[in-house]
């Protein structure tokens, strides 16, 4: 190589000075992509969020019609109130004429039945409630305020939202609900039937308390199975097993069990509990069950973790002064895993309580009116319930479904921050 | 007898005879001088009489609870009438559940043949009979062997060592559950699997390019013919779990490097957590999410673009159910990445800089580099929970078989149909139900496959730096 050669070729500082533009910009580009990605993550959470709150935040007020219902003997055909006057009498009559006090206008069938519509179906049952508590209500005129079609419902909440939803009701219809909600007749109260009454085919009627009792008997079931079947088999694996064939295997299996997709887990169930065994669909035992068998994984692996995190010197302490293994393991481990094995035991739960999959195949997805009081009736539990109410066709349904997911996440939020609570307070740094 | 009466009588049974065994001890120890002459603590004579009394007991209970219903129903069928016969077996489950609909009430007794109301009379006093000979059974076994271990109790007795060692074996049934699970799914998926394979021919299964799972219930019915091809089913699988992972992996990997060796501790502290909440939502949730909200946006996003003109744009579509699908496993790749990330030694990247490297190039050319094993076993892990994955694509991905690259059209894949064939009652003898578990086997294999590759990767590399 010659002089010449040389003084045309750029020093090493030349080239890095040319290249240091381009080089910062590089770096400033992939520091904003980091930037982004986690944006991407925490708007798709804002959105999801919202959407649900917007969504579902109307389900808890619920439109009322306030009116006048005379117990009219001669309407109801009731002479006396008895258990079986009451199961025949016609208390949709009474909320039919009620209604026409209120309009009576309106002639022709066609018409009248749009009036009565007004009405939710099930505002018959309300009122033969009522009369069944206070017999002395017969041939009286009270005031009451009765549920309203979901329609209605759905017009009038779409109505303050400033965007009308018009398609399901009558032009004369609208004006007879203008007219109402105008007089202070029709009006929106807190809707307490949501949190009383268990699943509808009426979306009106339809509540989650069913779904509730049944989420929390599976997980009752699920909750006193795994956690101590978990915390047994983490002590056994941690403080017996030597490094052997079935040790391994077993430690193999726990991992790829942790991993198996939850489908397979109905199917699980469906083979073995519904048709080996023949239980019964749709009961929180079995659905516990098939739980049980889905959360143990998670429940061992963290009991495992906390079990190890007690340090040896205590168990060697504790053998020291005259105690056996299994005294040592009940009275000494044990105590000071157990925050650990309890906050693991919480999020598996966590788990658990919003699985769905595996429910539906055992049967969970059954319309049940009537709310559980056992883990051997039939029940739903929240998640499916979620994913019933999601493909019914009805709009008022919409709202419901993120009402209830709003109630599922809540008690999502509440084991989450009792698990991180819990492992706070009960931490120990050793 | 109740069951409930039974539970209670047993407890009470059990503590009766640990008191009774704990004070037998006391007695014992005041012969010889005290409790220290005894080669164990008096709670452990108690313990070990009560074991005695409750595990063979629940033994013979459990049994007899699994068995029970069958040997009764066995001896309800042979008294039948000679000349009731049954082909087959399902002839045989219809006439027993005629005479459980009777014996509950929901069947009129009037209706059905007269010897059946003796079988219901028989199956009432059967079951009657049946529990309260379980019931003396179990007392008398607890009581015998109970009295049997409370009479052993003696100074030299090594009370402790065997409470212990029943300790130990129980703790090792526990933990031995996990492999009955594995191979309870074995069992029963690989079971009527094979039945399936009977029907269909598992060639026509893996390489057949058309799936409609319906059967004729008559044999002249119209569109009676069902073909079991599940290479759609596959197609869409990959595409939904495909789309994810483009979602999924890029941005996951962003936010875990950006989080690890951009982010300030306080942003990190706040950030990470709040990723981590997309994680524990649950997929019903997303499902829900993206059937209401994502679906009819993409949808029409697509229309008013036009592109419904140059193919299917659906209301339900692979992409729809994909990005969200990307967007829960986003925290599940952040987190995994973060592990491997953090583990790669400071050392490497402090050498880097020195060099005159800038933190980009850093990352790009020696942490990821340095870290790829572990991301990628990571990445296989997401895939497989992307496979695995059923409610979203449940609710948003829809339900049509078809062989499409088109991410605008709706697709179904393989846990959409283990699910649609099985949710309802269903008889378990049709191929399109067991075709559901042929489905579950194919899932369990790739997934287990999947997972075990990616645990073994990321186990390996973790190790090569410690």
């Amino acid at each position: 190589m010659n002089s010449t050669n040389n003084a045309e070729k750029p020093t090493t500082a030349e080239l890095v000075e040319r290249s240091l533009a381009k080089r910062r910009a590089s770096e400033w580009r992939f520091k904003q992509m980091g930037r982004a990605s986690v944006a991407v993550g925490i708007i798709a959470l804002l959105i999801l969020f919202t959407q649900i709150i917007g969504n579902g935040i109307g389900a808890f007020r619920q439109s009322f019609v306030h009116m006048e219902i005379e117990f009219d003997p001669d309407t109801l055909g009731m002479t006396e109130v008895n258990q079986e006057q009451l199961a025949l009498a016609n208390f949709d009559g009474i909320v039919r004429n009620g209604l026409r006090e209120l309009f009576p206008e309106v002639k022709g069938r066609r018409e009248k039945r749009e009036l009565y519509s007004i009405a939710s179906y099930g505002a018959g049952f309300k009122l033969r409630d009522m009369l069944a508590a206070d017999p002395s209500l017969l041939g009286q005129r009270v005031s009451v305020k009765l549920l309203v079609d979901d329609d209605v419902d759905t017009y009038v909440k779409s109505l303050r939202a400033g965007d009308p939803y018009e398609d399901r009701i009558s032009e004369a219809q609208r004006k007879r609900i203008d007219k109402l909600l105008e007089s202070g007749a029709l009006r929106l109260h807190f809707n307490t039937g949501f949190f009383t009454s268990a699943d509808s085919a009426e979306p009106e009627q339809a509540g989650i308390l069913g779904a509730l009792l049944g989420s929390l008997f599976t997980l009752l079931v699920t909750g006193s199975l795994s956690f101590p079947i978990g915390v047994a088999a983490a002590i056994y694996l941690e403080e017996y097993a030597k490094r052997s064939r079935l040790t391994d295997f077993i430690e193999v299996n726990i991992n790829n069990l942790a991993a198996v997709p939850s489908v397979i887990f109905g199917l699980l169930g469906l083979a073995i509990f519904l048709n080996f065994f023949n239980m019964p669909r749709s009961m929180p035992l079995v659905g516990g069950l098939v739980l049980t068998l889905m959360t143990l994984p998670t429940v061992i692996i963290s009991s495992r973790a906390a079990i190890k995190a007690v340090p040896p010197s205590i168990r060697e302490a504790a053998l020291g002064m005259g105690a056996s293994k299994m005294q040592m393991i009940l009275q000494h481990v044990l105590p000071l895993a157990m925050p650990g094995m309890l906050t693991g035991a919480i999020i598996g739960m966590a788990q658990a309580l919003g699985e769905t999959a595996p429910l539906l195949m055992i049967g969970m997805v059954a319309f049940i009116a009537e709310v559980p009081a056992g883990i051997t009736d039939p029940a739903t539990v929240l998640p499916v319930q979620i994913f019933l109410w999601a493909d019914s066709p009805e709009r008022a349904f919409v709202e419901r479904t993120s009402a209830a997911i709003m109630v599922l996440l809540a008690f999502l939020i509440t084991m989450n921050t009792l698990a991180i609570w819990l492992r706070r307070r009960l931490e120990r740094r050793w | 007898m109740n069951s409930w009466v039974l539970i209670v009588l047993m407890a009470a049974l059990c503590a009766t005879i640990f008191v009774a065994g704990r004070s037998r001890s006391l007695n014992v120890a005041t012969g010889v001088g005290g409790t220290r002459y005894l080669n164990s603590l008096p709670f452990y004579y108690g313990m070990l009489s009560a074991l005695w009394a409750i595990l063979p007991a629940l033994v013979l209970v459990t049994l007899w609870k699994i068995f029970d219903g069958q040997i009764i129903e066995h001896i309800v069928i042979s008294e039948l009438p000679d000349d009731v016969v049954f082909e087959d077996a399902s002839q045989r489950g219809l006439m027993l559940n005629q005479i459980y609909n009777i014996m509950n009430g929901q069947l009129s007794a009037d209706t059905a043949p007269a010897y059946l109301a003796d079988s219901v009379a028989r199956l009432q006093a059967l079951k009657a009979h049946a529990d309260l000979l379980v019931s003396v059974l179990v007392v008398m076994m607890m009581v015998g062997l109970g009295g049997f271990a409370w009479w052993r109790i003696n100074p030299q007795l090594r009370a402790r060592a065997q409470v212990e060692n029943v300790f130990q074996l129980v703790l090792l049934g526990c933990s031995s559950l996990a492999i009955l699970t594995t191979i309870g799914i074995v069992m029963s998926v690989l079971w009527e699997s094979l039945r399936f394979f009977h029907a269909v021919p598992i060639t026509d299964f893996l390489f057949g390019l058309e799936w409609s799972p319906q059967t004729a219930i008559r044999k002249d019915q119209v569109a009676g013919s069902s073909s079991f091809g599940a290479v759609p089913l596959f197609a869409g699988t990959l595409l939904i779990a495909g789309i994810a992972m483009l979602v999924a992996v890029p941005t996951g990997l962003m936010s875990a490097i950006y989080l690890s060796e951009y982010a300030h501790k306080k942003v990190r502290a706040i950030v990470k957590p709040l990723l981590e909440v997309l994680a524990g939502i649950p997929t019903v949730v997303y499902g829900f999410f993206a059937a209401i909200t994502v679906a009819p946006f993409i949808r029409d996003a697509a229309v008013s673009m036009g592109l419904d003109n140059y193919m299917a744009v659906t209301s339900e579509s692979a992409l729809a159910a994909g990005l969200v699908m990307g967007v829960m496993i986003i925290p599940f790749i952040s987190s995994l990445s973060d592990d491997v990330i953090n583990a790669v030694p400071q050392s490497l990247r402090d050498g880097a800089l020195g060099l005159g490297a800038t933190r980009s190039e850093v990352i790009r050319q020696v942490v990821i580099p340095a870290a790829l094993p572990g991301i990628v076993g990571g990445v296989l892990l997401a895939v497989s929970r992307a496979i695995g994955e059923t409610m979203i694509v449940v609710m948003a991905a829809g339900l049509a078989a078809k062989l499409t690259a088109n991410p605008l059209d709706s697709v179904t894949t393989v846990t959409v149909q283990i699910v649609t064939l099985l949710v309802g009652d269903q008889e378990f003898d049709s191929p399109k139900t067991l075709a559901a578990f042929a489905l579950g086997l194919m899932l369990f294999i790739v997934t287990l496959a999947l997972n075990y590759v990616a645990l073994h990767v990321v186990r390996k590399y973790r190790e090569q730096y410690e």
